[in-house]
Parts: structure tokens; C-alpha cells; sequence
């Protein structure tokens, strides 16, 4: 079956286009002009205030990009919100809150974009990976994993019955460089919290902070059905590292995962439960997959027969 | 010491990386925020390379910029054995000069791919990707005569050279960009020879050679 999209490749899922999904960092899009950009198959433009308000809108000829453009002043545009570090938006009818963030609004966190990279895959596939801790020792060797220490710990999935968010709780690896401030390996504690069908978030062991959790999402914006763009979201507690030396850490293991992703075939994710074998560490993306098929979503996935 | 001013995903700096790795040389990276902080176009860093791009080298106050010119002043300098840009033999030269104007060309087709990919730079994506295409063929069709020469390298000699040094970023992240290399089987044999070189480190995206 062909995934769920029209004749110019733009989504028809309904569950997909009632979510709110991003667009770009709020921080590095130039205030009062117009960015396009591309979600679910369509041309889509923004700008935003120097107060961070911003107007989304289907493109149009006579906002090009580029253009000097009062984002109060556009008509006919498209709900949209400026939350999390982001523009997000919706092409169907929204929810009124998307997801909560509470740790976000604590006075010490350094919340920043670590970086908007382009990927050659779907969004549920690049989430899916970012899920994955099997991949730590082979593919970020020496820094959130290294050989001979492969084994994914047991762990715990649920779907949290208020929120129908999935939670993947309880999960350690041991990681050689955990974190842009690590000096020496450690076992690590992660939670993984996926709120939409296209946004997760890891809740990471925080140095600095012992009671504490590092913020690390990945919201993904489904420009077509195989192609995405991933926004690395931080919020931490770590007031020694510059923030440059915190995005190289990060777009250094991000780069690393690209050839990964974009080397899984096929490139939707696929949501029969036999189409790919899992094995015991794959739990969490068990869930996430019949969680997606129970959500209704069949845009840049193969739905199961 | 040599400063080098680098950007960890960028393959013009991962060149000199490369090079000054193999010839064991200590360097200082200086890191330059490329993305999202466009550092490079600041008004600041203009004072260093008035062009607005990385990488720039401060050898104790020599300063040099433009990727490929920068490969050939440090392995001018730094390899005493003179192999890997082979200064003594003047076809060699001319044969690295050629392969190096053709890396010209790898640089702006793949990696320029996968600059539209990653950071949705303003490129002609197609038009990158096709040209990226037509010069693969070329290499590897050059590559596998090199071959039945029993030559590995790009430049005639056992040696390689600087100009394989300056084509491989761009060949084996073409991918990223969109670019197969599915086609081209004597460019795939040359990348894991490449890959084999003793003081050959990666950056994110590249593997080592597999054992054996």
C-alpha cells in the first residue's frame, strides 16, 4: 500500500495533520521576514517578532522568501505557537496544549537548538533511532558507548494512560563520555518519554546535578514521507560548558548517527509487527510502533496489513 | 604550534585533519561555530580569511587559507618523505595539480549535496547531484584503469598523494547528499585503500575500514 499522500505528495492522515509539529528554532530565524520551509509534502513559510510571536502560513507568491514581512499583518494563516524553543504548527485542527515540558521553566536551565540537520529518512525512523540504545557501542564508540560494554539492561515500556504518552523507564548503558562535561565512563540512567507521533525526549543522569535530569529531544518535522528534518533540543543543567562546545558534542554524535538512519531500507517505518525482527532491547520501539498504528498515523510509515 | 580554524562536520577541515594526522603533525583546533553561529561570516573572523570561509591555518604567524592550497603547503613543510606531494617529480606534480582542480569539483557537486541536505543551503540540488555523478564516473573509470596498471592511487607512483586526499571526503560522504556510489565499484576498492593508510582518522559519518 502507498503511504498517505495526494497526488503532489501532501499528507491526507488525519492524525498526523492534527498534531503540531515544528518548523524551525524561534532563536535562529531572523525576526519581521519570511522563511519557507516544507512539513508533510507542502510549502509552508513563517516569520516571527523580535518578541517571539509568529505567523505561519501556506506559501505564497507574494511573500517570497526573504521578503520584509510584519508577521501580525499576514492573513489566511495556518494555527501556530512559538513554545520550546520553536515555531510549531499544525495543517489539520490542533490540540490546544501539545505536551509539557515542566523542567524547561526551572530559572537554572540552559535551554538552546543544538542543531537542525536535514535528514534522508522518515521522521518515525529518525525517532526510532534516537530511541535505540542498542547502537551506542558500534556507532558512538568511545562516547556514549564502547566495546566490549554492549548489553542493554532490561528495561520497562508503558503507555501512560492520562497523557498516551510512550515511556520507556529504568534504562542504564554505560557510556565512556556520557556528556559534553564527562571525564570518565559511568552507567548512565535514561528515560525516554515519546509524545508524539514525531517528538521524543530523553531525561538523561545529570552531572552537575545528581537528583537531577538532562533534557535531550529530538521534535522531527516530517517535510515528506522519507525525507525530515530533526531539531536537537536541549535543556540542561551545566553551567561550565559553553554552548559551543556542547553543540559540537551533540552535532558530533548526531553526525555520526546519519549514515545509519539514512541507510535503513525502507526508509517508512514499517508498522507490521513481522515486517522487521526485534529482539529483546528493541522493546520500546515495539511499543512506539503499535503505539503509532493505534494512533491512526500512516503518513511516512507502512501501515500494518 | 598550528592553529587550525575547524568546524567538526565540515570536509574541507576534516582534510586537513586528515593530513596533518597522517604526517603526525600536533595542531590546535580553533573551533569555529559554523552552524548555527555562521561565525565564519562575522565581521570578527573576516579579519582573519576576508572570504568568509573555513579552513584557515596560523603556522606561528603564517596564515593560509583555501582548503586544497592549505594541503599542499602542509605536506610541502611536513612530509620529509615528499611522497605525498611529490615536488621532485614534475609529472606527479602536474598529475596531483590536475587531481586537485578535479577535487574542485567533487567539493562543489557532492559535498555541496550534502550541504543542501543537512543545512538546506540554497544549491541547485539536482544539478549538484548530477554533476557529482558525471565526475564519479570519470574517477572511477580512471581509478579502475589505475588498477589494471597495478596502481592504487589516483597519481601514478605506489605513493598516495594529496590529490586522493582532497577527493576522499567529498567520495565517502557523498551519501549524505544523496549520491550512491553503488555504481562506481573501483572508487568503492579505492575509498576502503584509503581508509587503510596508517594515521587515518574519521569524523562523524565515516567508519573505519572493517579488519582485514
Amino acid at each position: 500500500m502507498a503511504g498517505m499522500a495526494g497526488a503532489n505528495g501532501e499528507c491526507q492522515n488525519r492524525a498526523v495533520l492534527d498534531q503540531w509539529h515544528p518548523l524551525g528554532a524561534i532563536d535562529e530565524a531572523e525576526p519581521n521576514v519570511v522563511h519557507v520551509t516544507r512539513l508533510l509534502g507542502e510549502s509552508i513559510s513563517f516569520a516571527v517578532t523580535p518578541e517571539g510571536r509568529s505567523a505561519v502560513w501556506r506559501t505564497r507568491g507574494d511573500l517570497a522568501a526573504g521578503m520584509p514581512v510584519d508577521p501580525e499583518s499576514v492573513a489566511g494563516t495556518l494555527p501556530s505557537r512559538c513554545e520550546f524553543l520553536y515555531v510549531w504548527t499544525s495543517l489539520g485542527d490542533p490540540p490546544e496544549r501539545s505536551f509539557d515540558i515542566p523542567e524547561f521553566f526551572e530559572p537554572d536551565r540552559r535551554n538552546f537548538n543544538a542543531c537542525t540537520i536535514g535528514l534522508r529518512t522518515s521522521a518515525p525512523r529518525a525517532v526510532e533511532n534516537f530511541l535505540d540504545m542498542g547502537h551506542f557501542p558500534f556507532v558512538h564508540d568511545g562516547l556514549l558507548g564502547s566495546e566490549p560494554r554492549t548489553e542493554v539492561v532490561d528495561y520497562n515500556v508503558h503507555v501512560d494512560g492520562d497523557t498516551n504518552e510512550v515511556w520507556a523507564t529504568e534504562c542504564q548503558f554505560w557510556q565512556p563520555a556520557a556528556s559534553a562535561t564527562a571525564t570518565e565512563g559511568q552507567m548512565v540512567d535514561y528515560v525516554y518519554r515519546i509524545m508524539q507521533p514525531y517528538s521524543i525526549l530523553l531525561y538523561k543522569s545529570c552531572p552537575a546535578a545528581p537528583e537531577r535530569m538532562d533534557l535531550i529531544g529530538l521534535f522531527v518535522q516530517a517535510t515528506s514521507e522519507e525525507h525530515c528534518r530533526g531539531h536537537m533540543f536541549l535543556s540542561l543543567i551545566d553551567d561550565e560548558s559553553s554552548i559551543g562546545h556542547i553543540r559540537r558534542f551533540v552535532q558530533t554524535i548526531f553526525a555520526q548517527d546519519v549514515p545509519i538512519i539514512e541507510n535503513q531500507n525502507p526508509k517508512r517505518l514499517p508498522l507490521d509487527p513481522q515486517a522487521e525482527t526485534p529482539i529483546r532491547s528493541d522493546r520500546a520501539s515495539i511499543l512506539y510502533r503499535r503505539w503509532l498504528s493505534d494512533l491512526g498515523v500512516t503518513y511516512a510509515v507502512i501501515p500494518a496489513a | 604550534m598550528i592553529k587550525l580554524y575547524d568546524y567538526v562536520l565540515s570536509v574541507n577541515c576534516y582534510k586537513q585533519r586528515l593530513l596533518l594526522s597522517i604526517l603526525d603533525v600536533p595542531y590546535e583546533s580553533i573551533p569555529v561555530d559554523f552552524y548555527p553561529g555562521w561565525e565564519h561570516k562575522s565581521e570578527a573572523f573576516k579579519k582573519i580569511n576576508p572570504l568568509g570561509h573555513i579552513p584557515v591555518i596560523d603556522d606561528d604567524g603564517y596564515i593560509l587559507w583555501d582548503a586544497h592550497a592549505i594541503l599542499v603547503y602542509l605536506a610541502a613543510k611536513y612530509d620529509p618523505s615528499g611522497q605525498w606531494y611529490p615536488s621532485g617529480d614534475p609529472e606527479r606534480v602536474g598529475e596531483t595539480a590536475s587531481w586537485m582542480l578535479f577535487a574542485e569539483g567533487t567539493t562543489n557537486t557532492a559535498s555541496a549535496a550534502r550541504l543542501c541536505v543537512n543545512l538546506e543551503y540554497d544549491f541547485d540540488l539536482e544539478a549538484c547531484q548530477a554533476g557529482a555523478h558525471r565526475l564519479f564516473r570519470v574517477l572511477d573509470e580512471h581509478l579502475w584503469f589505475q588498477e589494471r596498471r597495478g596502481l592504487d592511487w589516483v597519481c601514478s607512483g605506489a605513493h598516495p598523494t594529496i590529490a586522493d586526499l582532497a577527493l576522499f571526503p567529498d567520495v565517502i560522504l557523498s551519501e549524505e547528499g544523496g549520491i550512491s556510489r553503488m555504481d562506481y565499484p573501483a572508487l568503492r576498492r579505492w575509498t576502503d585503500r584509503f581508509r587503510r593508510i596508517p594515521g587515518f582518522v574519521t569524523m562523524p559519518g565515516i567508519f573505519p575500514a572493517s579488519p582485514g
